[in-house]
C-alpha cells in the first residue's frame, strides 16, 4: 500500500483547564485521516473546531495526548521531517525589526543552502509574492496582507514536497486572495502535496481535491466537494421573462419577480409540464438549471449538527 | 551548529536593533561624571572610586539586560508566536535555545567590553597614565560576564515554564540567595539542630554560587588575582551553566506553545 503524504491516525489532544489544571477539554478526538500525494486537501471547520489544533499536532508545535501522525513517511517526531515541509501559521508574525529579505533569508539558513543559493531563492520568493519593491522595509511597517504573503514565502522558499497552510487567505484582500489561489494551484502542478485550513468554503469548492470536515474537535466528513454534498439535485430551477401583463397561473404565484424576470423553482417530475404552460403563455426561457445543495449548506448542517447535539447533552446534564 | 549560529546572530541583530546597546550612553554620561568629580574631590583615591564604580555599573546594568532579557528570550517569542515559523524548519527546540543562549551573552560581551573600555578611558583620565596593575580590571570584568551568562541560563530555564513575572522572581531570587550560599556553608549557629545544618549546606551546593565571580574588592586595591581563581570560576560556571541550559532544553522540548 502507497504511503501517503499526510498519515494521521487517532489523534487527539486534551488541554487542563479549571483551578489546579484537574479537569480536561478535548480539542481534537482521535482524529484520522489521510492526505494523498500531489493532492490539494482542504481543512474545513468552524472556529474552535480543531483545525489549527491539528495542524499545530503535525508541526510538533503542541505534543498530542495520544495518537501518532506521519509526514511523507516520517514520524512527526523527527525533526528531520521539516526539511521537506513547508509551514504557514495563522495570522503569522515574525520578527518585526527584520526586512522581508533579512527574514526570509535567516529562514533559508535552516535549509543549509549556500549563500549564493540563499541570495536567488529569496529574492525569487519575493517576487512570486509581490514583495520585491518593499524588501528593504521592516516588518513592523507591512500591513496584514503584506505579512501573509511574507508567510507564504518563507512556507515555499526551500521548496517543499507538502505544504501546510493554516488560514492562508486571512487578512487578504480580494486581490491577495486570487494570488494565494494561483501559488496553491501552481503548487498542484508541481505535484506538490497541499493541505490548508480555511472556513472560506468557496476557496475550499475552487481548489481542493478533497475536503474534510471538522466540527467539535471531531472529523465528520471526508471527501471530494462533489461528493461530500450528495451529486442527486434537490429540484430545478427555471429563469424566464414574460413580455406584457403576465396572467395569473399557479407557476406565476410560485415564482420570485425582479422586473420582468422570474425564477421559480420545482420538483424535478413537474419540469416539463411547466416548461409546456410556459410556452404556451409565451413566456421566454432564459435558463433551466439544477438546485445542488453547496459545500456551504452540507458544512451548515454539520455545525447545527454538532450544535444540537451539545444543547442535548447540556440539557441531560442539568 | 549551523542552526545555534544563526538563531544566536539574529538573537544579537534583535538586541541591536532595539537599541539595547543604547545603555552605554548612560554608563559613558556616569564614567564622565564620575571622573569630573573625582577629579575635584578626590585626593589619591581616584583610582579606587573609578574602578568600584565602574565594575559596579559594569556588573549592574549587565545583570539587568541578562534578567529582562533573558526572560523574554523565550516568552517574547512565545507570545509574539515568532516561534512558530521557525520550529517548522528542522531546528530543534535545544539548538533554539542554545541559539538564543549564546545571542544574549554575545550581546552582553559586546556591551561589557565597551563598558570595559569606558572604564579605562576614565581611569586614564584621572590618572593620565595606567600600570600594570590595572590589567587585572579586565579579569573582573571577565569575572561578571562569567556571572552573566549565568544569569541569563537561570532566566532561560525559568522562562521555559512559568510567566516572565514569575521568571524575573524566581531568577532574580536565585542570584540574590547565590550570593550567599558560601556564607549558608559556613554557617555555625547556636540552637540550631545539626540535620537543619545539613539541609541548608547542601541547599548551598546546589544554589550557584555568585561569590565565585566577585574579585572587585581586591582589584579595586590594586591586588592581584591568581590564575587557578580564574580557572576554578571558569570551570564552575561553564559547568553549572550546562546543568541549568539542560535543564531548561528538557523542560522546552515537551512544551507545549499557545
Amino acid at each position: 500500500m502507497p504511503t501517503g503524504a499526510i498519515e494521521i491516525e487517532k489523534l487527539s489532544k486534551e488541554y487542563p483547564f479549571g483551578f489546579l489544571h484537574l479537569k480536561r477539554k478535548k480539542s481534537l478526538e482521535d482524529l484520522t485521516m489521510r492526505v494523498e500525494d500531489g493532492e490539494v486537501f482542504g481543512f474545513l471547520g468552524p472556529n474552535g473546531a480543531g483545525k489549527s489544533t491539528t495542524i499545530k499536532l503535525l508541526m510538533r508545535l503542541i505534543f498530542p495526548s495520544s495518537g501518532t501522525a506521519r509526514i511523507l513517511g516520517k514520524s512527526i517526531d523527527d525533526v528531520s521531517m521539516h526539511a521537506s515541509i513547508g509551514y504557514l501559521p495563522e495570522q503569522p508574525y515574525f520578527y518585526d525589526y527584520l526586512t522581508a529579505y533579512e527574514l526570509l533569508d535567516y529562514f533559508a539558513r535552516f535549509h543549509g543552502l549556500s549563500p549564493n543559493d540563499r541570495r536567488a531563492r529569496v529574492q525569487a520568493m519575493l517576487k512570486k509574492v509581490g514583495l520585491d519593491t518593499a524588501k528593504k522595509i521592516q516588518l513592523r511597517k507591512y500591513s496584514k496582507g503584506m505579512l501573509q504573503r511574507v508567510g507564504l514565502a518563507q512556507a515555499i522558499l526551500h521548496d517543499p514536497q507538502v505544504v501546510v497552510l493554516d488560514e492562508p487567505m486571512s487578512g487578504l484582500d480580494p486581490l491577495g486572495r486570487r494570488e494565494v489561489r494561483d501559488i496553491i494551484l501552481e503548487l498542484k502542478r508541481q505535484g506538490r502535496t497541499v493541505l490548508f485550513s480555511t472556513h472560506v468554503l468557496s476557496d475550499a469548492e475552487m481548489l481542493c481535491d478533497r475536503v474534510g470536515v471538522i466540527v467539535g474537535g471531531k472529523l465528520r466528513g471526508i471527501g471530494a466537494p462533489d461528493e461530500l454534498v450528495d451529486i442527486k439535485a434537490h429540484g430545478m430551477e427555471i429563469l424566464f421573462e414574460m413580455g406584457g401583463e403576465p396572467g395569473n397561473s399557479a407557476l406565476l404565484a410560485k415564482a420570485t419577480r425582479t422586473g420582468n424576470r422570474y425564477r421559480v423553482q420545482l420538483p424535478e417530475e413537474e419540469l416539463y409540464a411547466a416548461l409546456e404552460a410556459l410556452k404556451a403563455s409565451g413566456a421566454r426561457i432564459l435558463s433551466v438549471a439544477q438546485i445542488k445543495p453547496t459545500l456551504e449548506e452540507y458544512f451548515m448542517h454539520l455545525v447545527e449538527a454538532d450544535r444540537a447535539q451539545a444543547n442535548a447533552v447540556d440539557v441531560s446534564g442539568k | 551548529m549551523r542552526n545555534i549560529r544563526a538563531v544566536a546572530a539574529n538573537t544579537f541583530r534583535e538586541a541591536v536593533r532595539d537599541r539595547v546597546l543604547y545603555n552605554l550612553v548612560f554608563f559613558a554620561l556616569l564614567m564622565m561624571g564620575a571622573a569630573i568629580l573625582v577629579g575635584d574631590i578626590s585626593i589619591g583615591i581616584e583610582q579606587d572610586v573609578i574602578v568600584s564604580l565602574g565594575l559596579s555599573a559594569i556588573s549592574v546594568v549587565g545583570i539587568f539586560i541578562a534578567l529582562f532579557l533573558g526572560v523574554a528570550l523565550v516568552s517574547k517569542e512565545m507570545d509574539k508566536r515568532t516561534l512558530y515559523a521557525l520550529l517548522a524548519k528542522p531546528v530543534n527546540r535545544w539548538e533554539f535555545l542554545l541559539g538564543k543562549f549564546f545571542g544574549l551573552v554575545m550581546t552582553l560581551t559586546v556591551n561589557t567590553a565597551a563598558m570595559a573600555a569606558g572604564l579605562y578611558a576614565a581611569l586614564w583620565t584621572v590618572k593620565h597614565h595606567l600600570v600594570r596593575g590595572d590589567a587585572y580590571i579586565l579579569v573582573a570584568v571577565y569575572l561578571i560576564l562569567l556571572k552573566l551568562a549565568l544569569i541569563v541560563a537561570l532566566s532561560l530555564l525559568f522562562s521555559c515554564f512559568t510567566t516572565p513575572f514569575l521568571a524575573i522572581l524566581f531568577t532574580a531570587g536565585m542570584y540574590v540567595a547565590g550570593l550567599f550560599a558560601a556564607d549558608l556553608r559556613t554557617v555555625q549557629g547556636v540552637g540550631i539542630d545539626p540535620a537543619s545544618l545539613r539541609v541548608m549546606r547542601g541547599i548551598s551546593y546546589v544554589l550557584p554560587n555568585f561569590q565565585n565571580f566577585d574579585v572587585m574588592g581586591a582589584v579595586v586595591h590594586g591586588r592581584g588575582v591568581s590564575g587557578g581563581f580564574v580557572g576554578q570560576a571558569t570551570f564552575y560556571a561553564v559547568l553549572y551553566i550546562a546543568i541549568v541550559l539542560a535543564g531548561a532544553a528538557v523542560v522546552f522540548s515537551r512544551r507545549n506553545l499557545k
